[in-house]
């Protein structure tokens, strides 16, 4: 018996708005303190560590859009039959650096849902693709993360 | 620690290993940065007393970021960084010791990207992160 009914299954492929972020100085170097980086350039702002995008394109939500325990609330992400958080994964591709100044813009979408059966009972597993790209269009990173719910 | 070069790589060599030490402080600025305000990460009482865990929990993200840095620091400036990949397996939690390391899996002499295999492992030797990168050495 399957846990993912055909509503749930209909959200894959929406995406969020795209957001526009500007990569500040202040910002890669507090991204590049809080990570423990050793490299000079990004500890100084001048270039933006290979995972910055991640702090960058964290939603900034209000406080009505966070659950008690903190957790953002993903508008993307469709009501899921399993809510505990297992664990997850991301596969980055790089194309270009981030430096201060750039003006970037994050498109998130819902990739993927499916459904495995687990040990314990069955597991969601689902992907949310964010693509960064510079405002003239060229393309940053692409990040595909995987999470899985049981 | 010469940067690597295409004629004097080998499949098996090792990357210099990196310990890290997580500790509330450093929990609290990388949750900061990204507005982040899951508190399993950060309100020691609400994690271990609300959801039992034994300490505050190290965020996934910032696990991969190690494994990023690991890869960067072993290629300096002779290459970049054309792709990663890890997978969050197991939790890892504030004062453990996590040691991040890695070892070059296939070398494409052709496209001169090389493949290398990243851990991050905690003090019983599992793997809590392992992952995947692929760079490409300069010309």
């Amino acid at each position: 018996m399957s846990v993912l009914t055909p509503e749930i299954l209909a959200w894959v492929g929406r995406s969020s708005p795209p957001r526009t972020e500007l990569a500040t100085r202040r910002d890669i170097r507090k991204y590049s303190i809080a990570t423990g980086q050793r490299q000079r350039k990004y500890l100084d702002g001048d270039e933006a560590p290979p995972l910055y995008y991640v702090a960058l394109f964290w939603d900034v939500v209000e406080r009505s859009e966070m659950t008690p325990d903190g957790a953002a609330i993903d508008r993307l992400l469709p009501a899921f039959p399993l809510t505990r958080l297992m664990n997850g994964g991301s596969k980055v591709v790089h194309h270009a650096p981030i430096r201060p100044g750039d003006t970037l813009v994050g498109r998130r979408t819902l990739t993927d849902i499916r459904e495995k059966e687990g040990r314990s009972g069955p597991l969601i597993f689902y992907q949310v693709t964010l693509e960064v790209a510079r405002d003239n269009g060229e393309s940053v990173v692409t990040d595909r993360t995987t999470r899985i719910l049981r | 620690m010469t940067a690597p070069s295409l004629a004097a790589l080998r499949v098996g060599d090792a990357l210099p290993e990196r310990r890290h030490s997580p500790d509330s402080v450093q929990l609290f600025l990388y949750n900061a940065t990204l507005w982040n305000a899951h508190r399993i990460h950060y309100d020691r009482p609400y994690a271990t007393s609300t959801e039992g865990y034994p300490e505050l929990l190290v965020p996934g993200p910032l696990m991969g970021d190690w494994l990023a840095q690991c890869v960067d620091d072993w290629l300096g400036d002779a290459g970049s960084l054309v792709g990663l990949e890890y997978s969050n397996r197991q939790p890892a939690f504030a004062g453990e010791a996590l040691a991040a390391g890695g070892a070059v899996e296939s070398i494409d002499a052709e496209s001169r990207e090389v493949t290398v295999s990243l851990f991050l492992r905690n003090e019983s030797g599992a793997d809590v992160t392992p992952g995947k990168a692929v760079v490409r050495l300069a010309g």
